[in-house]
């Protein structure tokens, strides 16, 4: 075990339990939360606990701070879904469609921070909006490729569907079918890719990636090309977000530009590593986690507590499905104010 | 004395109009301390900021071992062999003490771009930043964030960084600035170890006169980025300009 998160233990037992927890609910997710709905959140937990920690290497270890994450979250979303919509299902495509992907997002990665080499961080940081914005104007125009604003509908081997039977009687209540293979898949590869991000942080790599992050010039007078390290830094993180992409899609059994490639998803990103606490890894997946289930649970909550209080003054109306999103900005705030270094790394700096 | 291991040679550099090292010819011998005395803003510090890299030259040229290092980056000048500590402390403020320290190990071991091993299973590297922390008498510290440091053990963890480069040039700036006067000793001793080793060259940017008598085999002396003088320490020290500088009246710009 203490090989496999590379000895990051997530620092305070409190975390500890969180973080064991998650792996328990997502690991047996099936069989303690049967379910559509459920099954879709788990697997969007999955996937977007892979996302949130990759950008964390760029954003809480290294202090990069790109806005071009959610650009190579869609290439790995549509390496995958271009070869099956243009080709048909097969699994050729899915996995050459992921490695395809996550190696285009590194180059392309590498190129942006070798070519901002010498620029101020706030100029990178505007290189990566640019830069992202045109590659949501390529993907709503490229319609041949991309199919557009309406993106890409396909269908997946089917092993993957719904009407494969692993074996034909449920077992503890559950199908073991096409959709239990899906999501075992996204589970799988997104434990691996956390396992791999766990070992690239605490790696001496890593650890010079914090030395850039506390203070670049003495890292450089140490001897530390630091930006040969933040390309790579910035490679890898786009390349797993890439493989992270290829999941969503596999998931969705589509892929757009609002599936992936919105500014709003980029926006969820920040707050997930913000939340959960940047520089930690196990904080952007508890934030991931959070922000997930408060999409997919907040409003039917609201709807039972609004149904609770009928006949009340003003709480009906201040519980309304509609608000979900001030309940959600007032959990923000109130994290990021009781919890500045968010929530994993309050716990940890309680632990120091 | 030997050929010269580092060389500058008309070194200069100007921001805007002003001049801050002015055509700066030295050259520096393994096995000798040379300090480098003048008032504040004379541009010593921007001299070792030209000769470690931080900054480029405007014309003139440096040469570590005969080769020509003017526009050559930082770290690179760092893995030849040039170790510096700043003077402005220049730490990883969030991280450990001896975190830090490991990292200038690190840097000098070569592991430079190893992301599937463990940091912590390098045994060997964090044994040597201990022995490095010992040396500085900082050991007691190792777990502390740097950032909490007194400004004194500061000073200790920046010289302690620069040991751990295993450097054949030491580049101390005003190493004893604003240190508690029973921690002195402690960097004075540590700076005439490595000279009692006898092959390495050191360079001292020092306001303290006492130190650099101890301490100095030679002494320069920069005034408004120019070297004006250049000899044994007691005759530089006796000499008109150095008076002036230190005890006459400071020049106005700082």
């Amino acid at each position: 075990m203490r090989r496999l998160i590379s000895g990051d233990r997530p620092g305070h037992p409190l975390a500890d339990l969180l973080m064991l927890a998650l792996l328990v609910g997502l690991a047996f997710a099936p069989f303690l939360f049967p379910g559509t709905k459920s099954m879709a959140a788990a697997s969007r937990i999955c996937i977007f606990i892979v996302l949130a920690a990759s950008y964390d290497i760029l954003l809480g270890y290294t202090g990069i701070v790109s806005f071009a994450h959610t650009m190579f979250f869609a290439i790995g979303a549509y390496a995958v879904a271009i070869p099956l919509a243009q080709g048909g299902p097969s699994w050729g495509a899915i996995v050459g469609g992921e490695l395809a992907g996550a190696a285009i997002a590194a180059v392309l990665a590498g190129l942006i921070a070798l070519l901002s080499l010498r620029v101020q961080k706030i100029f990178f940081s505007m290189i990566t909006l640019a830069v992202a914005s045109l590659a949501g104007i390529v993907a709503a125009q490229w319609r041949d490729v991309t199919g557009g604003e309406d993106g890409l509908t396909f269908s997946l081997p089917a092993a993957l569907g719904p009407g494969f039977r692993m074996v034909q009687e449920p077992f503890l209540g559950v199908r073991f079918d096409g959709r239990l293979v899906t999501y075992y898949l996204i589970f799988g590869v997104c434990l691996v890719l956390f396992g791999l991000m766990l070992r690239i942080v605490n790696s001496p790599f890593g650890r010079v990636l914090m030395a850039i992050r506390e203070n670049e010039f003495r890292a450089e007078a140490l001897g530390y090309r630091t930006v040969i390290y933040r390309t790579i830094a910035s490679a890898q993180a786009a390349a797993i977000a890439a493989v992270a992409g290829g999941l969503m899609a596999i998931l969705l059994r589509y892929n757009g530009p609002q599936s992936t490639l919105s500014f709003e998803i980029m926006v969820d990103i920040l707050l997930m590593v913000v939340i959960g606490g940047m520089g930690t890894l196990y904080g952007p997946a508890l934030g991931a986690t959070v922000i997930v289930l408060a999409q997919y649970y907040l409003q039917p909550g609201l709807q039972a507590a609004s149904d609770a209080v009928t006949g009340w003054p003003v709480l009906p109306q201040l519980f309304h499905p509609d608000r979900w999103l001030l309940w959600l900005g007032v959990l923000f705030i109130l994290i990021v104010y009781f919890l500045p270094a968010g929530i994993i790394g309050t716990l940890r700096r309680r632990v120091r | 004395m030997g050929s010269a291991v580092l060389e500058t040679r008309d070194l200069t550099i100007r921001f805007g109009g002003q001049v801050a090292v002015d055509r700066v010819s030295c050259a520096f011998h393994p096995g000798t301390l040379t300090a480098i005395v003048g008032p504040n803003g004379a541009g010593k510090t921007t001299y070792f900021n030209l000769i470690s890299g931080q900054l480029r030259a405007s014309s003139g040229s440096v040469a570590l071992r005969g080769r020509d290092i003017t526009r050559m980056a930082a770290p690179l000048r760092a893995r030849l062999g040039l170790g510096r500590a700043f003077q402005l402390t220049n730490l990883f403020p969030d991280l450990s003490v001896l975190e830090n320290v490991r990292l200038a190990v690190q840097a000098r071991a070569g592991v430079f771009l190893d992301f599937l091993s463990l940091a912590v299973d390098r045994t060997g590297l964090t044994e040597q930043a201990i022995g490095h922390l010992r040396r500085v008498r900082l050991l007691d510290r190792a777990g502390a964030a740097a950032a909490v440091l007194s400004h004194g053990d500061q000073r200790k963890l920046e010289v302690a960084m620069m040991l751990a480069l295993e450097p054949e040039i030491f580049m101390f700036d005003e190493p004893t600035a604003g240190m508690s006067v029973d921690e002195v000793p402690v960097i004075l001793d540590l700076i005439e170890a490595i000279k009692a080793e006898g092959d390495k060259t050191i360079l001292l940017v020092e306001h303290k006169m006492d130190v650099v008598r101890r301490l100095a085999d030679r002494v320069i002396v920069l005034h408004n980025g120019a070297l004006v003088a250049d000899g044994e320490p007691a005759e530089v020290v006796a000499s008109a300009i150095v008076q002036e500088a230190y005890l006459g009246v400071r020049p106005a710009d700082g």
